[in-house]
């Protein structure tokens, strides 16, 4: 059976460092130098969409996992960000409680504030309790090996779950969310000096997060991760544990979404449940379809690409907007699987299966579950064929 | 006393609405295992259908009879367009049908919304589902038992067609063994698209009921959709009875720590409590069982 990747190809790690360098160009000395401020903050804000988008690449593209509740751990990060930026500003105006709290007519701090207002707490609860969620869903699911498509609707209704949860809580600003934040870590969000740095820390973090992806794709636990996505019972055979490779890139996913949400809360300036539910959830897969979700950069060039489509479109036709996004759902994923970076290997294999005899001209997709060609002759899978199996 | 009462009606009847929009998904994805997220927008399908019919016919006892009616086949000629142009391509992609259809989804979304505008709109319930009726101190909404009524009717006539008419012998033969029911004679094509058709169905039925019992927005069907699949998921693919049991359990016990905390919490907790169940029971409460690893 062919898939898209029968192996990483073998970059030189010179390749990949002249990448990295012309990334590193484009973002830190073009893209300041011919954006304006308000256009450089868009683009940092799509760059968090894209720090989402690897590990979702990660963990959908490469293991297979259709998380459908990225907004969670975004929510958690962007949240808990959020909530130290507001403790932080009034402390700074010397008030016992944030702002839309006094407006609410709040005046005792609730106690799960308490701790947000030290800056490492709040930095050390970012970095680690969206990756403890991820974790323990994870964990509770792929342990007792309950179906893909299950984790899908569990994933999607634990972000339907913290949206409506966030909702409902006024101590944390309810439906409208939490916003006008002042300052980042004492420096001033009025000063665009300050947010062109939160656009440097946005695009460095997202350099250092291709990085990481990088090498995990290209490291043992990359292979294995592929191989459970194409055959996890084989994987188990040979004695390796799928769930807990699976947990692994979930959970590293899970940690990409939360630091992008940190850096989304100061970058845009508010954060509701709005930003965080199923839709919005469900909005960061669509990049990742479109650029490639087996490969290293689609994902993220994809989704800084449709983040920057739906704010052109957005502009022009509101509505047109879900029209569209609903219509790329439905081509890109029914149709183009592999997303624009499979076309090319796509038309090549159209063209190579005419000349080749017995080949199946079925262009290379993805495909879930599929028996494998070489496992037993034909005819011989009856024992195990699953009544669900077509 | 009278609390609990009035819970377990509250419970009985969200359950009686969470059956109603499960039902056809066990059918979808318990008996074919596709994923479809448009599901949510066929509920809302069968919501406007009934504002539409109420506008043509006046009297308001009829048009939700007719609505029905008419709902169960706009709900099913959804369903078997959708799986005549798209779904039967990609039945070895189950997940990826999962984002093909939610793409469908929100593009009737923003349909329902050009047509009929965002605003929620309202259909008037029939006088003789006015008021409420006693039992045993709690005063339940007419409007309720009827959805409860209805749930318990959809539920039977599927068990019925399913166990006792060639359609129903054809999906069950389809489900069990695909490559055996062709070779003796069945048209698994055509068994699909009733499948599909009869699901999708129930869903536009389940869009009527909701009329009665709040208002009709283009984002109705997502609201109750995740809950439905939840009710499918703890249900156990391929058979009815898990479906109901999973619906009501989830309905009361929704209901109950709704009264005891808020509505906002319970939606936590009982995720928090399925994702426990799962780990007691992976497959559901009631599967088919199958020798297969996965």
């Amino acid at each position: 059976m062919t898939t898209l990747i029968g192996r990483v190809r073998e970059h030189s790690s010179l390749t990949a460092l002249g990448g990295f360098a012309v990334a590193a160009i484009l973002l830190f000395a073009v893209a300041p130098a011919v954006l304006s401020d308000f256009r450089l903050n868009l683009l940092a804000k799509f760059l968090c969409f894209a720090i989402v988008a690897a590990g979702i690449g990660l963990a959908w593209g490469r293991g297979g996992m259709l998380t459908l509740g990225q907004g969670v751990f975004f929510g958690i990060g962007a949240y808990l960000m959020a909530m130290h930026l507001q403790m932080a500003d009034a402390a700074r105006l010397g008030n016992d409680v944030p702002e839309f709290m006094e407006i609410a007519g709040i005046r005792e701090l609730p106690g799960f504030w308490q701790p947000f207002g030290s800056a490492p707490v709040a930095l050390l609860a970012i970095l680690v309790l969206p990756a403890l969620v991820a974790a323990l869903l994870g964990y509770g699911v792929f342990k007792r090996r309950v179906k893909g498509a299950y984790f899908a609707i569990l994933s999607q209704a634990l972000a339907a779950a913290l949206a409506i949860l966030l909702t409902g809580q006024q101590a944390l600003g309810g439906f409208t969310g939490l916003s006008d934040f002042r300052a980042f870590f004492g420096f001033k969000l009025s000063d665009p000096v300050n947010r062109q740095m939160l656009f440097f820390i946005a695009a460095g973090t997202l350099l250092v997060v291709v990085a990481l992806v990088r090498q995990l794709m290209h490291s043992r636990y990359g292979e294995l991760l592929v191989a459970v996505r194409d055959q996890e019972e084989r994987v188990r055979f040979l004695g390796y544990d799928p769930a807990n490779i699976k947990i692994v890139a979930y959970v590293v996913a899970a940690f990409f979404a939360g630091i992008a949400g940190a850096l989304f809360t100061p970058i845009v300036g508010i954060i509701s449940p709005a930003d965080i539910g199923v839709v919005p959830s469900i909005a960061f897969l669509i990049g990742v379809a479109i650029g490639g979700r087996t490969t290293l950069l689609g994902p993220v060039l994809g989704a800084i690409g449709v983040a920057w489509a739906q704010t052109a479109f957005s502009e022009q036709f509101p509505s047109g907007w879900t029209y569209l996004q609903g219509v790329l759902f439905i081509v890109v994923v029914g149709f183009i699987p592999a997303g624009l970076a499979g076309v090319w290997p796509m038309l090549k294999g159209l063209v190579e299966s005419r000349f080749r005899r017995g080949g199946s001209s079925v262009p290379v997709v993805v495909r879930e579950n599929a028996p494998p060609e070489d496992a037993v002759p034909a005819g011989q899978q009856v024992a195990e064929e699953k009544v669900e199996s077509r | 006393m009278d609390v609990l009462i009035g819970q377990l009606f509250t419970g009985l009847s969200l359950g009686s609405i969470l059956l109603l929009a499960a039902l056809g998904l066990s059918l979808t994805f318990g008996q074919m295992g596709v994923i479809n997220m448009a599901h949510g927008e066929f509920i809302m399908a069968g919501c406007y259908t009934t504002y539409v019919v109420q506008k043509v016919i006046s009297s308001a006892g009829v048009s939700l009879l007719v609505s029905l009616v008419i709902g169960f086949l706009v709900g099913g000629a959804l369903g078997a367009a959708l799986e005549m142009g798209l779904i039967r391509w990609m039945y070895d992609r189950p997940l990826d049908t999962l984002l093909v259809t939610f793409g469908v989804g929100l593009v009737l979304q923003q349909f329902a919304r050009d047509i009929f505008g965002a605003p929620a709109k309202n259909v008037l319930a029939p006088e003789w589902l006015s008021g409420g009726v006693t039992i045993l101190g709690a005063v339940v909404p007419k409007t309720r038992i009827f959805i409860l009524v209805l749930a318990v009717l959809a539920v039977t006539v599927l068990a019925v067609v399913l166990k006792a008419t060639p359609l129903g012998r054809r999906i069950r033969a389809v489900v069990q063994n695909r490559g055996l029911a062709e070779t003796s004679g069945v048209s698994s094509r055509f068994t699909d698209i009733s499948t599909f058709f009869i699901g999708s169905g129930l869903a536009g039925v389940a869009g009527v009921a909701l009329t009665l019992i709040g208002s009709t927005s283009p984002t109705i069907g997502q609201s109750y959709l995740i809950d439905a699949f939840l009710v499918v998921v703890i249900g156990g693919l391929g058979q009815i009875k898990g479906t109901v049991i999973a619906a009501f359990a989830l309905g009361l016990l929704n209901s109950y720590i709704e009264y005891e905390t808020t509505a906002s919490i319970a939606k936590v907790v009982v995720f928090v409590l399925i994702v426990i169940f799962l780990q007691v029971r992976p497959q559901g409460l009631f599967t088919v069982r199958t020798r297969s690893l996965a």
